[in-house]
């Protein structure tokens, strides 16, 4: 194999592997700042050899080896670490025929997604170790992921770990009893990732793809360690359903269409089949969660062949489920913009109106646009105007005001 | 690995104590500590409203100033444990437990240990 290639296929198959391999050495050795250490060893061990002799048959398995034997090197030469290397001796005395199959690894990824979401971790910190631990992003990816300096995020990320081994956060799957109380708090970082990607909270761009894709593939991996928990069901139907638009959500321009105007031919529809299939489970819960509930807003969106014969009493109802639950104001206005959509541009500028003094609204970007556009489709264009203009100083994104620039004339 | 549990209490009575705790929650609890084998120590103070401050300025002089700070805050340290439990979701589920955390809230934190 030359060695482009290998590199190439090392660095997809490190992705794929880093938050497996990680998640097993932490759980061995108690140590993340080890198990990263020796995780990046058995790498650059491993692109030394691949190329050489071929990507190993399970290459998991390979960096799991390597990774361990690495570790008894490290450890051999700090004698500080000496009661570990005992336990890892132990280890490694016994037979231990490499695993043939995937399926004969340990998955202690779950445990990771816990410890790197602990609520005691602060919020953004809990985002950048995900992204870091599970995700296997490198410190200056995930600064640019953030749009922040390397240094500020390599700093995040030490302070982090700091934390986990000083107060010692544990590497452990909650009890189910606890499942209840911590799982949320996985499902928001995650959550987060993807509402980063999808709308950048500033700067040039629009979407940031890759933070919704990572979102996406985290979302899967947790599915897949939780199959049974509606709400990490219903997150990934969610993230799945809104992200199959994104092909139509940008203008070559790189300004945002809206959703009447986007081309629905461009939706990506194996990502809504795959989203619709995980409904029945994520919504048989009693009540319905929330991402669950919005997760089914967003198929009733992608199953609509266009604005107009889109089933608004049907997002009017879920709307009406999710209020019950959080009282966000951000859920009022967007049942507002339902309501205008099924009973008219009046009903909805009549909500709006009782929203005015909500204080998380105030200068919050989509109350300002949805109340824009809907003076206009009321026919107060003249009022349209100047609230598009009031809405371009609440914009965060360039593209954003772009759009904004284009509204605020008055229309025929 | 060793916490510090600073229980604080949101309000008190006209008697100065803590309101929404009966004494039997607390001996039950301690008992709890101690059964367990996780007690190290703990402490209740005796006056929840009066704080005497004590700094000594680069020159030597002292200042004591009483009612300090504490009187203003919302929330007053009422006692404290210290626990001896393998890590801090242990010790969170124990101070979940306090009947403090019900009427006031319990604050943790790890306690440096330069042994290791």
């Amino acid at each position: 194999m030359p060695p482009r290639t290998a590199h190439a296929s090392v660095a997809a198959v490190f992705r794929e592997e880093h938050g497996r391999l990680l998640g097993a050495l932490v759980h061995r050795f108690g140590d993340l700042d080890l198990a990263e250490d020796v995780a990046a060893d058995a790498i650059e061990a491993a692109l030394v050899h691949w190329p050489a002799h071929g990507v190993p048959p399970n290459p998991g398995a390979w960096l799991m080896t390597t990774a361990r034997r690495k570790a008894v090197d490290r450890l051999r030469r700090d004698q500080a670490h000496a009661a570990k290397l005992a336990v890892l001796q132990a280890e490694l005395d016994r037979a231990e025929p490499a695993p043939t199959a995937e399926d004969g690894l340990p998955d202690d990824r779950l445990r990771l997604f816990f410890t790197c979401t602990h609520p005691a971790l602060a919020a953004e910190d809990r985002l950048a170790l995900t992204l870091r631990c599970l995700a296997g992003l490198t410190t200056p990816e995930v600064a640019r992921a953030f749009l922040v300096p390397t240094p500020t995020m390599a700093k995040r990320i030490v302070r982090a770990k700091n934390r986990i081994r000083t107060a010692r956060i544990p590497f452990r799957v909650p009890r189910d009893d606890e499942l209840t109380e911590r799982l949320p708090g996985v499902l928001a970082v995650l959550y987060s990732i993807f509402t980063e990607g999808y709308a950048a909270s500033s700067g040039p761009h629009l979407q940031r793809l890759d933070l919704a894709d990572e979102a996406i593939r985290l979302a899967r991996i947790l599915h897949r360690l939780l199959p049974a928990e509606r709400e990490a069901t219903g997150l990934l139907a969610l993230l799945l359903l809104v992200h199959a638009r994104h092909p139509a959500r940008t203008a070559p321009d790189g300004s945002p269409v809206l959703l009447e105007d986007q081309d629905r031919t461009r939706w990506n529809s194996s990502l809504i089949t795959e989203g619709r299939a995980l409904l029945p489970h994520a919504l048989g819960g009693t009540p319905p969660g929330q991402y669950a509930v919005q997760a089914a807003i967003a198929a009733l969106h992608d199953e609509a062949p266009d604005v107009r014969r889109t089933d608004w009493p049907q997002i009017v109802a879920l709307y009406d489920v999710l209020a019950t639950r959080t009282r966000s104001p951000v859920v009022a206005l967007n049942r507002a913009a339902a309501v205008a959509m099924r009973d008219g541009p009046d009903a909805g500028l009549a909500l709006l109106d009782t929203l005015a003094d909500e204080p998380a609204l105030r200068g919050y970007h989509p109350y300002d646009v949805a109340r824009a556009d809907l003076l206009e489709r009321a026919g107060r264009h003249t009022e349209a105007a100047e609230a598009y203009r009031h809405a371009l100083g609440s914009a965060r994104t360039e593209p954003e005001r772009a759009l904004l620039r284009r509204r605020t004339q008055p229309r025929k | 690995m060793k916490y510090l549990l600073l229980v604080h209490a949101s309000a008190l009575d006209e008697n100065g104590s803590p309101t929404g705790c009966e004494p039997t929650d607390w001996i039950a609890y301690d008992k709890e500590v101690r059964d367990a084998g996780v007690y190290v120590t703990g402490e209740s103070l005796a006056d929840l409203v009066t704080a005497t401050t004590v700094k000594v300025g680069p020159d030597g002089t002292r200042s004591i100033t009483t009612d300090g700070p504490f009187a203003e805050t919302r929330e007053l340290l009422g006692g404290f444990y210290v626990l001896d439990v393998p890590d801090l979701d242990v010790a969170l589920d124990w101070a979940a437990r306090c009947p403090g955390a019900r009427d006031g809230s319990v604050v943790v934190r790890p306690i440096a240990d330069f042994g290791a």
